[in-house]
């Protein structure tokens, strides 16, 4: 079955890739060979994440975005993350209702994806889910995160752009100061420009932009679009183009993911580390006396981590 | 840290009537099940049913139907399943069928089982449940 589904993504077959972003999501055990098997053929694929709050209108952006990357003859693949229930683990994953009208098209890969408990606008599963739409042929990825408040910024691990949709009337200036989700655009979008207030979102967006004093390589511009009758859409193109080729030309793209490569190994060792210990100490007798002890302050929590990691076997890492 | 596998379940309303009301109660209720639910809207065709089933990998299928076009929807998605070598997915439905189509759409293997008004979630719930078990 696992070689079944390494060739049928190679090969372009969209139910085995399907299977294995399941296999991906699911944690199965077959995940790290699939993984493994495909690494060859990544690397292609540029990947462009679109955040912003709930309704802001990333799905419709999206959708439209897809018209013009398949008029250049693009094949893509989109990754739509809603958010898992905390409570009962369910989801509802609405993203498709916008994007229906690229069901059809067999150059286009939609997959939506709970966060499954993961904090920061994605899901765990999501760098590995692009790395198999990827090896699938894709050549362009988009991210659709949950819809973000101020600070889940985990898109920008990932993709090499990242768009900010932002809409009118969306908080006073000091706002756009604050730290987080503020910083990490490379291409600003005021969507439902439309309404009322849009013109003081643009202006303050480009005041946060001034005020940090040093003259920056790359300015975000800041695109307004209306995804009711698809205006802005054009020109939002156009931004992403521009970034994509001022990453290229300064041989920031190429340093971008080499990070990504660093990290990725550190956040797999640290991961599976974690399980390890994890397995050897949870339920174990050890670790509840240390926890009657604690509370009955015999001992403190620093000392017990001490204690217990002291007795961890790392050799045999599990996966 | 395996978790266990996610019952995965699309809700789709093919065909022209508008009212989506069943098809969100009965979403939300499976939701609340710890299932995931991709939810594909309303005026959905067939085609774009099944595909959006083969690529969010689903285990289940559920149409809901009330403007009487049951007896062509049904039949023409479990066509579609299998051009797409995709007849492991389980189809099912909901909606305003009459008893005799019922019967005729389980007795051809057009639908796994059938709910119309006065089901309880408790039992689409337990039955998703017991399906994709077996599977």
């Amino acid at each position: 079955m696992q070689q079944k589904i390494i060739e049928g993504i190679i090969n372009g077959d969209r139910r085995m890739v399907a299977r294995a972003i399941s296999l991906i999501e699911d944690e199965a055990s077959e995940k790290e060979t699939i993984l493994s098997a495909i690494f060859p053929y990544t690397g292609k694929a540029y990947c462009l994440g679109i955040t912003g709050a709930p309704g802001a209108g990333k799905s419709s952006l999206v959708d439209q975005l897809l018209v013009l990357l398949r008029r250049q003859g693009l094949r893509v693949g989109v990754i739509a993350v809603d958010p898992t229930s905390p409570f009962t683990g369910g989801a509802i994953l609405g993203d498709r209702i916008r994007m229906q009208e690229h069901a059809l098209d067999k150059a286009v890969f939609i997959r939506s994806m709970g966060t499954r408990g993961n904090l920061g606008g994605l899901s765990r599963a999501t760098k590995d889910v692009i790395q198999i739409l990827d090896a699938f042929g894709k050549d362009v990825v988009i991210i659709e995160t949950v819809g973000v408040g101020q600070s889940e910024v985990d898109i920008i691990k990932y993709a090499d752009t990242t768009v900010v949709v932002l809409t009118p009337a969306s908080g006073d200036s000091v706002q756009t100061i604050k730290a987080g989700i503020m910083e990490i655009a490379d291409v600003f979008v005021v969507n439902k420009a439309d309404l009322p207030g849009a013109d003081r979102t643009v202006s303050e967006i480009s005041m946060m932009l001034d005020l940090g004093g040093k003259k920056r390589a790359w300015r975000p511009p800041i695109v307004r679009t209306i995804t009711l009758d698809g205006s802005g859409v054009g020109e939002l193109h156009r931004a992403l183009l521009d970034h994509r080729e001022y990453l290229t030309s300064s041989g920031r793209l190429e340093k971008a993911r080499e990070d990504r490569v660093r990290r990725d190994i550190v956040d797999l060792i640290e991961y599976k580390v974690k399980s390890t210990i994890w397995r050897q100490v949870s339920g174990s007798a050890e670790f509840e006396l240390l926890v009657s002890r604690i509370m009955s302050r015999e001992t403190d929590p620093y000392a017990a981590a001490v204690q217990i990691l002291r007795s961890i076997n790392l050799n045999g890492l599990s996966p | 840290m395996r978790e266990e596998k996610k019952i995965r379940v699309l809700v789709a309303k093919p065909g022209l009537d508008g009212h989506d009301r069943g098809a969100k109660v009965v979403a939300r209720a499976l939701r609340d099940a710890g299932m995931e639910v991709v939810y594909t809207g309303l005026h959905q065709t067939a085609e774009q049913v099944v595909e959006a089933a083969i690529q969010e990998d689903v285990d289940i299928i559920g149409l809901s139907i009330l403007s009487g076009a049951h007896l062509t929807i049904f039949p023409r998605v479990c066509q579609l399943l299998r051009e797409n070598n995709a007849e492991d997915i389980i189809v099912m439905g909901g909606g305003t069928i009459p008893d005799e189509d019922i019967e005729e759409l389980i007795s051809k293997g057009f639908a796994r089982a059938l709910f119309t008004p006065g089901a309880t979630s408790a039992e689409i719930v337990g039955w998703i449940r017991k399906v994709t078990a077996e599977n």
